[in-house]
Formats: structure tokens, sequence, C-alpha cells
């Protein structure tokens, strides 16, 4: 595996938000989640959960109040006094359920009245609470509205007669959300406990139709508030404060027993959100709304394997960048020289130089920008930062060349004719000579950035690209894609290289494929061509495509050899993937030289270390 | 009685009650439980057991109310039988032998004459439900072989099995799954619990089972205390579960009501919880029940609940979570190192029960008399904990006295020793704590007794202890002014040579005290405290030792570890002599010469009764049980038997009880259970229900001839002539006037009490009768009828004497006569 000097950065200061609202779409197999940062993610869950996109609207969170006013362009509805918190329609579109404060109003879309005003109990274990919040309703096709409310009940009301048909008590605090399944068949609700219920309608006998409501599970894989939840035909899934998205598939409605019946807890971003000037040794962190510089610290000792070394100087906190305006960042980057820093939001792209005087930073935007760099999904600098790749959300690659202090326009890529797919990935070889670029799902272009045109199209594969890296000398493009696939595509012969077939050919190991967070970074040792560096959330791996692959018989999570072990044993069981979990959960991890490693960690305890506290519940035996 | 047979070793009652659940009649009235190889009906409102259902030969081991006519009850037992009771007579109605051992009964009003029983076919572990045809026929004895398989491989207890929905399915669990038997579909699902080999789920196998009685769902207990609800189990794929947990360990029973709107549960925490709808946060309580709950059931008509606990208790509960009655039988969750002992005044059985209490149980009517707190501090239930141990009890001064010792040893170094003697308050009725010592001993105390001699002034107590003392306890006048109060202080301390005392025993007139010290045996005189002689066998530690008693109260006895029983002869001071017998329990009968001694072998355990003047026994019971017997006691009878036969006239004046390592009390007994049962109570219930008609007046005196013959035979052998309370005539007016024209209690009070107060002559009670019946006179005809009859029984008593018998006939004849007048005789004319 090679020793290397790691950094191991944890000042990286990134919590994730919280989620606000979680909507799934039976058609495309795709789920909607907004954070209370106000950015919209959008997973495709039939691409082992990937996270495809992510839109920062207006960058300010927005309450949705919708009141009766807001439709009054339709129909004027009656007046409620208090405001309304949740609203469903009727599935034949005939009635709206509204819920508000201590009470649920049923109104008549024809006639704009409403028909019934259902109270709900203020009592809460005995005690009156000062008022009950109805956090969301469902209306049903059979009349049955279902509410939630801040009193930890579950109702089942009858909207013909306005009468309470069956109360649920199941949580000790708000319940906060509610989501019907499309056949209304079963649902689920979320509570501030952070305990997701689901509620199933089973027959009541096995021999009469008559069928009712069951509370079946309790699923707690929450800390927090849980916000949102979304019921797909094989998955409750459910998000909340404490910014994890849960997705829990239904066993019953699982047909064969694979990795997609486990459960998934997306916690981290599936993108890049550091990147690094190797040459200063300069990390630039990306947030909602600011930048932030770092400079690495540094250490005189030496020391043998494992130990940890004093830092002689601290890490240096050299620069916090705010944006201007609400919006949220997109994407950034710094150039490997570390002498630009490019940023974008969802409206503007900015450049700005940075000159090192000493200990003295000095900060320069570049101004007048092109009006066509308005957005960018995704910013590159070239290996000797004297070009620029900008990757706009209209499918175009544009190039610019960097002055000292200026920029010139040098060509734009675009899209092929038909497709309006934006790029979101990019990759330079380290000679400037190719530039590849990669969209959600149609394939990876490559440009010949010398001659500026299109060199050739890797095939389109069924999942999404997930990282891409262009290795220096061969101008190997290594692709990895969100099924864990991983391929290495030969820029000058237009062709997947042997080590790559006989990889397919072989197939990866299957502990390698059941891993659930995408690889996220691909680089390269400059010394040793045969080592493909890639790391995902919880592992770093270096592929050593001079030794055999491993089979599904073999380790695949080789311990660290223990350094008193004969050569031959370990000879024996070495195979291609040297996969380290020591650091984790990783962020970024890079090379910086030849003997040394940068790694950006977030320990999850520093994160619910920031959120508000939680629910205190008494624990039995405590 | 005379012509007996063989003896026979039988278990008298003191059976768990809490070995099945417990059955309700449909009307609540009576609750139904298995006790050994009986079945006793409680009724629910007095706590009284009102018969014991006896007939099978080994342990009844499920009861069920026949479906098509709740008045019956079907019953099974390890004898392979069926049987089907009239329980409100207490009748044998029909028997099915089915062959096989029975483990549980389940019976289904659908399923026609058959029920289902739990058997083991081929291995031992391996239990399969099956259901039983019942053939119809008029015999007594069926022959009902028709078994048809319905679940194999299942829990052998009937807890892990439940019919569902008018037995639309069967649910069984073992292990770590649920499986659901559909009868119509003729399916099995299996549900087994996934995480079962998870390290963190390790403990959640399943315990028991109970189906809703109108959906279908099932609800399971599970091992770490959690309960789950399963609902659309007869698809195996939709299936799904609700989780309900409030218990902390396992979930011992659960059961549904009877609309199934609440599901019981109960475990090791001793409280019954009901919750509401299945809804975890909708649940009721009921705590301190004392023990854990063994089995809930629920009664037909659903008002009452009765749980079984491991304190071999069972309590009857209102539907509103109100405990209403208590049946405690022998609690029998404890090590015994008290012995078994016998209370003087109530004839009791006394021996460990609670922890940390004494209970007095009684014999004749297998429940539990009170309880007794000797340590009085609360019990805290957890594993682990080194609790305070009552190790020893003697009663003293035919019961005046208790002394009782507990101790707590935590650590080698760390004894803490009390004892406490207790006298008899009769005004209260029950023992008071009169002398509490603190550390007696510097050691365990091995052996304490009083001596008991009748002449003796001053109440003595011998204490021995490992610490090589033996200390000499006498009562004394308290350092009080008034000279009052009494407390007992210690007297003297003897040892010999800085031995082990480890037995002590005085002889019946109280003039010696024997003390063995490991080895040897030494007599102390027991006026001046002085050493008389030693005897020293060197045959092993001294375990037992008794004086003999009556004409053999010369004579010592000692039994030794290394199995040599000797016998010393007091007045030579010699060895008379010896046997090889490794005795376990030495017991001297208090009513006669001998004494009863229990060896131990690898066989079982062996009976030799024989007395201290000839070393040859007068009785050997072989092999009287496969385990080792730990205790035993003679107790004496109440009325004397009277064995013809030699080998069994030990058995005449007293009756011998002794006490296994499982804890079952068995006895000797010579008749066959039929017997045994009392008729009395028969007769008595029949009688009530006999319509006034001419004939019941010539039956109803033919009856009670027959009785007071009983009763006079019975009343030559008590000292104490009890009148029979149905003689009384105010208790007769009392009960039977009714309640609107009776006059206030405050004046029938005195009246009563004086007709409970013994008459120094005959002729004062035929004095009370007529007094009654001139204040009575305006009392309807009933009562005057009452009176009459009451008068009869008077003057039969009197025939007995043999004088004015003519007279005294016509006489009541004559009253008789002028009866018939105000009888009713409108059920001629509609014949």
């Amino acid at each position: 595996m090679g020793e290397f000097k790691v950094h191991r950065v944890r000042f990286f200061n990134y919590v994730p938000s919280g989620i606000r609202c979680v909507a799934y779409n039976n058609q495309s197999n795709r789920l909607a989640v907004s954070r209370t940062d106000g950015t919209v993610e959008i997973y495709n869950l039939s691409a082992n959960y990937f996270q495809e996109k992510v839109g920062c609207e207006d960058g300010s969170v927005k309450l949705f109040q919708i009141t009766p006013d807001k439709i009054q362009f339709e129909r004027n509805f009656d007046r409620q006094k208090s405001r309304i918190l949740s609203l469903s329609w009727h599935p034949a579109g005939t009635h709206i359920a509204a819920g508000s404060i201590d009470y649920i109003s049923v109104f008549d879309v024809k006639s704009g009245s409403a028909i019934h005003k259902m109270l709900v109990d203020r009592q809460y274990m005995g005690v009156s609470k000062r008022k009950c919040i109805i956090w969301g309703v469902a209306f049903l096709s059979d009349g049955t509205v279902i509410s939630v409310d801040s009193a930890g009940k579950v109702q089942f009301w009858d909207s013909a007669t306005g009468t309470l048909v069956k109360n649920h008590l199941i949580a000790n605090a708000d319940v906060q959300s509610i989501a019907i399944s499309d056949q209304e068949d079963s649902f689920v609700v979320g509570t501030a406990e952070g305990t997701v219920f689901h509620f199933q309608l089973v027959s009541v006998t096995s021999s009469s139709s008559e069928k009712q409501w069951v509370r079946t599970k309790p699923f707690q894989h929450h800390t927090h508030d849980v916000r949102a939840v979304a019921h797909s035909p094989i998955a409750l899934i459910s998000g909340g404060t404490d910014t994890h998205l849960v997705i829990r598939p239904l066993m019953e409605k699982v047909e064969v027993k694979n990795y997609d019946a486990a459960l998934r807890k997306i916690t981290f971003p599936h993108r890049r959100l550091v990147s690094c000037a190797k040459k200063k040794q300069l990390l630039l962190f990306q947030f909602a709304h600011h930048l932030e510089l770092w400079r690495l610290g540094s250490t005189v000792a030496t020391g043998k394997n494992g130990d940890t070394l004093p830092l002689s100087k601290n890490a240096d906190h050299l620069l916090h960048l705010k944006t201007k305006g609400p919006e949220n960042i997109i994407c950034s980057c710094i150039s490997p020289c570390g002498s630009w820093i490019a940023y974008s939001t969802a409206s503007r792209f900015f450049l700005y130089r940075l000159n090192y005087e000493h200990d003295n930073i000095n900060l320069q935007r570049v101004s007048k920008m092109p009006a066509f760099l308005r957005s960018a999904l995704q910013i590159l600098f070239s290996e000797d930062s004297t070009k620029l790749f900008v990757a706009s959300n209209q499918g175009s690659v544009h190039v610019i060349r960097l002055l000292e202090g200026s920029f010139k326009h040098l060509h734009t890529f675009q899209p092929q004719s038909g497709t309006v797919e934006s790029m979101c990935l990019l990759a330079v070889s380290p000679d400037g000579n190719w530039l590849a670029a990669s969209g959600t799902s149609a394939g990876v272009h490559v440009y010949n950035v010398k001659q500026l045109k299109l060199h050739c199209t890797v095939p389109a594969y069924n999942f999404p690209v997930t990282a891409l890296a262009i290795a220096p000398n061969t101008n190997n493009l290594v692709i990895a894609h969100s099924d864990q696939q991983v391929f290495e595509y030969s820029i000058p012969d237009k062709q997947y290289t042997q080590w790559s077939r006989t990889i397919q050919k072989q197939g990866f190991h299957h502990l390698w494929l059941q891993r659930d967070t995408p690889i996220t970074h691909i680089s390269f040792h400059p010394k040793r061509p045969m080592h493909i560096l890639l790391h995902d959330a919880y592992m770093f791996c270096i592929i050593d495509k001079s030794l055999p692959l491993p089979n599904d018989k073999t380790l695949l999570y080789n311990p660290l050899p223990p350094t008193n072990e004969s050569d031959i044993i370990r000879r024996r069981t070495a195979h291609a993937f040297k996969i380290s979990k020591k650091y984790k959960p990783l962020l970024f991890m890079d090379l910086l030289d030849e003997r040394t490693l940068v790694a950006v960690e977030r320990p999850l305890d520093d994160i619910i270390a920031q959120l508000p506290p939680p629910i205190k519940k008494k624990k039995f035996g405590t | 009685m005379v012509e007996v047979e063989s003896l026979r070793v039988v278990r008298c009652g003191g059976s768990e009650l809490n070995f099945r659940r417990a059955v309700f009649s449909a009307d609540s009235k009576y609750v139904f439980c298995v006790s050994g190889d009986f079945i006793k009906v409680y009724s629910t409102a007095t706590e009284e057991c009102v018969h014991i259902l006896q007939g099978h030969r080994n342990l009844v081991t499920g009861i069920q109310l026949n479906p098509k006519n709740h008045l019956q009850l079907y019953s099974c037992s390890f004898d392979g039988m069926i049987k089907l009771w009239d329980y409100i007579d207490g009748i044998l109605i029909k028997t099915f032998i089915v062959g096989c051992k029975l483990h549980a009964l389940f019976t289904l009003a659908c399923a026609e004459d058959s029920v289902f029983v739990i058997i083991n076919k081929e291995k031992p572990d391996v239990f399969q439900l099956v259901s039983v045809k019942l053939p119809k026929s008029s015999s007594q004895e069926i022959e009902a072989k028709e078994l048809s398989f319905v679940l194999d491989y299942i829990n052998q207890s009937p807890k892990c099995i439940a019919f569902g929905n008018e037995g639309e399915y069967v649910a069984a669990v073992r292990d770590f799954y649920l499986s659901v038997y559909f009868f119509k579909k003729k399916t099995t699902s299996r549900f087994t619990l996934s995480s079962s080999r998870n390290k963190k789920h390790a403990k959640n196998n399943f315990t028991c089972v109970a189906c809703h009685p109108k959906e279908n769902c099932i609800a399971t207990g599970h091992g770490d205390g959690k309960i789950r609800l399963w609902r659309n189990f007869d698809d195996e794929k939709k299936y799904t579960y609700t989780c309900l947990h409030w218990h902390h360990d396992l979930v011992m029973d659960l059961a549904f009501s009877v609309t199934g709107s609440s599901l019981l549960s109960g475990g090791r925490e001793s409280v019954l919880v009901e919750w509401r709808e299945a809804a975890e946060k909708n649940k009721e309580f009921l705590p301190r029940l004392g023990a854990t709950i063994e089995h809930i059931s629920v009664s037909p008509a659903g008002d009452l609940f009765c749980t079984s606990h491991s304190d071999n208790k069972m309590i009857i509960i209102h539907r509103n979570l109100e405990a209403s009655a208590v049946i405690q039988g022998l609690v029998k969750d404890r090590n015994i190192f008290t012995g078994l002992m016998i209370d003087p005044r109530t004839k009791a059985l006394v021996l460990n029960g609670k922890p940390g209490h004494l209970q007095f149980y009684s014999l004749q009517s297998d429940k539990q008399l009170y309880n007794l707190d000797i340590t009085q501090q609360e019990y805290i239930n957890d594993y682990g904990l080194i609790q305070i141990e009552l190790t020893k009890a003697a009663f003293g001064c035919y019961g005046n006295w208790l002394a009782t010792v507990e101790q707590r040893q935590e650590k080698e170094t760390e004894l803490e020793l009390q004892m406490k003697l207790w006298t008899y308050n009769k005004k209260t009725q029950g023992f008071v704590l009169n002398t509490k010592v603190n550390m007696p001993h510097e050691d365990h105390i091995t052996a304490l007794c009083f001596c008991n001699a009748e002449k003796s002034e001053n109440p003595t107590l011998v204490t021995t202890s490992k610490d090589g003392h033996f200390k000499v306890w006498i009562l004394t006048d308290d350092s009080d002014i008034y000279k009052k109060a009494v407390g007992w202080t210690c007297d003297f301390v003897g040892s010999y040579h800085k031995y082990q005392a480890t037995n002590c025993c005085f002889s019946e007139d109280g003039s010696l005290l024997a003390v063995s010290f490991e080895e040897i045996v030494t007599i102390w005189d027991s006026e001046t405290w002085e050493l008389k002689c030693t005897f020293c066998q060197r045959a092993g530690k001294i375990r037992h030792l008794c004086f003999g008693r009556l004409t053999c109260s010369k004579y010592l006895l000692g039994a030794t570890e290394n199995g040599i029983l000797c016998c010393w002869n007091l007045l030579s001071c010699a060895l008379e002599w010896s046997a090889k017998l490794n005795v376990r329990v030495m017991e001297p009968d208090p009513n006669s010469e001998n004494i009863a001694a229990i060896s131990q072998s690898s066989m079982g355990s062996d009976l030799f009764v024989f007395r201290p003047s000839e070393p040859r026994p007068l009785y050997i019971q072989k092999n009287i049980s496969r385990e080792e017997v730990q205790w035993g006691v003679f107790v004496p009878r109440d009325v004397p038997e009277s064995f013809t036969s030699e080998a069994y006239q030990w058995l005449n004046r007293s009756q011998f009880y002794f006490l296994t390592k499982s804890q079952s009390l068995l006895t000797f007994s010579t008749q066959s259970p039929e017997e045994k049962l009392t008729p009395t109570s028969k007769q008595l219930l029949a009688e009530e229900t006999l319509p006034t008609t001419p004939f019941y007046f010539i039956l109803g005196k033919h009856r009670q001839q027959q009785q007071d013959d009983k009763l006079n035979e019975a009343l030559k052998n008590e000292l104490v002539q009890l009148p029979l309370t149905e003689n009384i005539p105010a208790i007769s007016e009392l009960l039977h006037t009714p309640a609107h024209v009776l006059p206030s209690a405050s004046f029938l009070c005195s009246m009563f009490v004086n007709s409970l107060l013994l008459s120094k002559e005959t002729k004062s009670a035929e004095e009370i009768p007529d007094d009654v019946s001139m204040e009575e006179e305006k009392e309807s005809v009933d009562s005057d009828e009452e009176n009459n009859f009451t008068e009869k029984v008077q003057d039969t008593n009197n025939t007995d004497l043999g004088k004015d018998i003519i007279h005294q006939l016509s006489k009541s004849e004559e009253k008789e006569l002028r009866k018939f007048r105000k009888v009713d005789y409108s059920w001629i004319t509609a014949l």
C-alpha cells in the first residue's frame, strides 16, 4: 500500500442542513429533498440512491404558509380564524382537508364553503396543553381524513359526518409529518422524538372484508424531529432536523432479498465540498454561504508507522469569503497553484485572484465576467492553472484562459445536439491536453483542449458517473459509477484498457459492490503509474493494477499486514484492492505529493454536537 | 376401613395451584385449578374450596369447560385419561382413555366431539398437538384412540398454544418461531424472528402466545419483555407485527379479555399490565401482587381475571383491576431451612414461606392459614442479592413461644445473625416479638430446641452453634420496675473441648439435655447444667439426635454422617445397639415410642419405623420417593385410626408427612382416594335443596339420625363438646328468616352470642329454642318449622340416653302432625 504522511484535517466545520420536506415521484423513482438552507436535492432511487442534482433556488428559508387567500383567485373559501398548517386534497379533487390549530376543516371545492370543522382534543396524557397544532392531514379516497397533531395523536376522521373514528396516541411529543402510499393501504408518520411509525390497513379476520388501521412497526433511525416523510411503493423515507435522509425498505414489498433491501442512511452530500491547492498546501472548504481557505499545518518530527506526529506549525485559517446576496454556493474551486479561487451561485459566477505576500493575503475580484458565465455546476482549473473550465447548467463547457489578473474566453464546447443534459463532472489531464466532462447519464465526453474539439465519447452506461479523473502520462480516464463499477478508458486509443476489460470480465468483489456511498474522488500517484487512489465516505482505496484481482472468496478488507508476517504470506494474500477504513467519515482525500496525503474527516459526533438538543426521553434502567 | 390394603405414598395437598392456568365457570362463580392429581373448585366470592375432583392417577395437566355444556369440565392428566366432570356436584361423568401421557388440553366450541391434547410420541423433547375424537357412548369408561395430528414439534407448555377466532386457526410458538395452522385451508405458516442469531436480540425467544377472540391477531410474549401483535399472518409475505414493550424481563403469560378490547400481560415484575386497545400508550397496572405472575386467565363472562403466582397463590381480580380474593396454597418456591414443624395450637404445618416469612399451612383444608413476617424487611427481588434467610425455628411451651433464627452472610467473615423470640398473644391471636438477640453466637446456629417438659416451670431454650458453644436461654423478669415485662436471657454457656456443637435435644421429662459435639454426645443435667456423661462412637459426626419417648425414654438415639445409627442406654451409659443406616431424616412420634428414619441410597429413599428398645424395625417401606427426602414430621391425628395390622399400627395415633427435595409434600395412606372424600359436604348440599314435602320430613329425619350417630361418635373423643351450628336455633333463625322481617342486628347479637356459649346442662340448651319460639311467634311458617326441627334434634339426642322414648317420640310426632297441616299439599293436586 505504501507509507504516507497523512494530514488528518478535522477543522472542516461542515454541518448539513436539516431536512424540511421530502417528496417522492413514482414515475421517475426519484426523490426530492429540501433542506432548511433552501437547497433541493434530487435522488435517483433506482441508481443506488445516488444524489443527482443539487439546486439552490434562492437560498432563503421559505416557509410556505398556504392560507385560503392564496387560492382566492379560484374560489373564495370560508375564512378561517387561525392559520392553516397542512392541506390535503381528496384524490377525486372534490374536497380539501385543512389542518389548523385545534381543528381541521373540510372544504367543498365547488362551493368553497367549509362543510365540517372537526375539533381536536387538546388533552395530552390527561393534561390540557395550550394548543393542539395539526401538523399534517391526509385525505383518503373513501373520505377518511387522517390527522397528526402536536399532542402525539394520529386520528382518523370521517369527513362525511365530521366525527372522530379512531384515535392512536403514539408519542409523548409532536407528530409532525404523514405520508400515504399510493394504494392507500399504508401510511407513515414521523414524530418529534425521532421515531417513524408505520400504519397498515389489515383485514380484521381472514373471512370478512372488514379492514382496520393498525399501527405496526416503529423505526427509530433519527435522533431529532422527523420533519418530513415519504412513502414509496417499497420503502419509507424520512428526514428531519438531524440531517439524515433514511430510506427504510419494507421487507414485505421487497421481491428479492438483495442489498437493495438494506436500510440506507444518507448523511453527506454525494459531491465534493473541498478542493485542494497541492503546491501551496491549501484547502478550500465550501459552505452554503461562504468559503474558507486554510493552510495545512506542518511538522518537522519523524516517527514510525502509525505514530501521530506533533505539529510544529498549526493550520492557518487564511480566508473567510462570504457570498454576496442570499444565494447558496453551488460549486467552488481553487487552482492548483493556489492563486485563483472561483465559485458560482445559482445566478452568478465569481473569480478571485489571490496574492500572497509573506503572511498576508491579497484578494482581488476579477470583474466583468462574461454574461454566459452566469451559473456553473462545476468549475475546474487546469494543472498549470492557466486554464479554467466551467460546466454551465445549459450543458456547455466553457474554456477560459487565465492571465495575470484578467482572463480570456477561448472556446465553448456546445452540448451534443438534442441533449440538454448539463455537465456536472469535469476532469482534465495533467498535461492539459484532454478534458473529460460527464452529465448524469449520457456518457462521458472527451474533448481535445489543444484542438478545441470533441475527441470521443465513452459509451453510455446505465448508472450515473460519480467521479472522473485522467491519469498522468497514460491519459487513461478512470470513471466511477454509482453502482460502484470502475472503468478505465484509454483516451488516445479510444477504448477501454485491458485492465478494465479484465475486471469487467471477472467482476468486482461482492463486498465492493455492496458499499452504499459513491466514490467521490479519484487521484493518481505521480511515481506509481499502476496505482489508482479513490475514496468514498467510509473508506480509502488504492487499486494496484499490477496485483491479481480479488475473487469472492478472498478477503476484501484486509487489515494492514503486521510487520512480522513473512513476505510469502503477504504476497499470497495480496490483491489489487488495498483498503483503509482508518479515516471516516471521509469527505475528501488527495495526494499532496509523493509521500503526503490529506484527508478531510467530519466526525458524526461533531455534527450532532452542533444540532439543537433532542427531546429528552426517560430510558429504562438509567 | 379395617380391611386394610397396602400402604401407599400419596401427595397430600400442598401441590401447585399455579401449574396451569385457572379456569372460570361460565357464571364466574367458581374457579378451577389443577392441584397435583386433583382438580380444585374454589368459590370466587369466598375463596373456599367447594369441591376436590379426584380420580386421576397422576398429575392433572389441563382443564377446560365443556363448550357444549358449561356445567361440565374436561380434564386431562399424565395418566393418559380425559375425564368429564360435573363440577357442581363433584361427580365424575365419563372417562376417556387415550393411553399416552397428555400434557395439555384444549377445547373448541366448533370442534364437534373432539378435543385437542399435547402428547409426545417418540423423542422426549418433541411434542405434538393432536385432536382426539371422543366417541359417544353411554358407558363410563370409553377408549378414545382416534388421534389426528395437527402440529408437530411444539412446546409442551399450554401457554405456547392458542386457538384463535373461534377455532379458525391455531398458533404455536417455540424457541424463535411462530407457526400458525389454518384448519380450513390445512396450511401452516411459519414466522421466524430473523434477528434471533444476533447477539443483541439473543433473548427475543417466544415465551407465550394468545389469540384475539374476534380478530385475526396473535399476541406473543418474548424473553426480552416485548409483546408482539401479529396481523395479516394468513399471508406469509405480507404479515406484520407491532411491539408493545413495558416488561423488563420475560413475559410469563398473556391473555385477551373476552371482547378482545384489552390484553393482559404479566411477568417477574409481579405487576398485571392491561393494554387497552392494544396501544402502547394506553395501559393500566395492578402492581404489588407479591410474586411472579405465572398464568393469567379470564372468565368467560368477562368480569373476573385470575392470576397464578410463583408462590403458589391465585388472585381473583375484578375487571376494574381490583384484587378481590386470594387463594393461597403452600408456598414452595424457596429452600426449606426450618424443616417441618407442627404448631401445637392450630396443628398447622409450619415451614419457610415467602422470603423472610414463616407460613402456617393447614394440612386438612390444604390452604395457608397465615404468614408470620420474621425478618420484617422489604424483599427486593433481584438476581445476585444476598437475602436474609430464616434458618431455624422452634415452638415451645405448647405453642406459647416461638424461636426463630435468621442469618445473612455476604462474605466469609461477615455473618449477621439474629435470634428472635415470639410470644403468642391471645388477644390478637398471633405471635408478638418479645426478645431480639443480636449475634447470639459467634458462628452459625446449628440447632435450637425448647424444653417441652410438662413440669418445667420456666421456659428454657437451648441453641448450639458452630462456634463450639451451646447456650441456655431462660425467660426472666425484664428490668422493669413493675416486673411485668418478661424477656429471654442467656443462663448458661457450655462447651466441650472446642468442638463444634451440632445438635441438641431435651429428654421427654426435661431432666436431661443431650448436645452433640461433632462425634461426641454429651449429656447434661438440666437442673445444674453439669456434664453427666459422654458417648463417643467414632463413627463420624452426629447428624441427628433424639431421645426415646414414653417407655423408651431411657434411650438416646444418634445418627451419624457415616451411616451408623446408634442407640445408647442412659441408665447403663452403654451402647445398646447400632445399625448401619444412612439416615437423612429421623423424627420421633410425639404420641408413641416410634421413631421414623428415612435413609437415602442410590435407588431412592427408604422408610424405617422402629422403637429404640429393639433394633428390629416395626415397619419398612422401600423406595418411598425417588428423590432425596429432606424433612419429615409426625402430625398427631385428631381421630385415631384403628389399623389392626401390626405393620400399620405406627400410623394409628399420628400421621407421617415428609418433604422431598423438589418440595412435594407426601404422606402415607391406606385409603383409596375415593374414600378420602368426606361425604358430609355432599349431604349438606343435598339437604338444602330438598323441597318441604312430607317425604322430606321422613327422609330428613332419617338423615338427621344418621348424622347424629356419627356426631356422637366423634364427640366421645372430643374433649370439648362443641354444638353443631346447624343445631342451634338462633343461627338457623338468623339464616332462614327473610332479611326484611328480621329485628335489628343489635337485638339479635346477644341471642346469637349466647347460643354459641357452651351450656353446662343439656336442659339449658333445650330452653333456648323455647325462648326463641316464644319471641318469634309471629314469624313465618318456615321459621316455626325450623324451631321444631331443632327441638327434635335435642329429642333424638335424648333418645340415646334411653329414657321416655315412647313419650318423647309421641310428642315430637304430635308436633310433626301439626306441621303437616301447614305444609303445602298443592303438589298432590298437580299429580
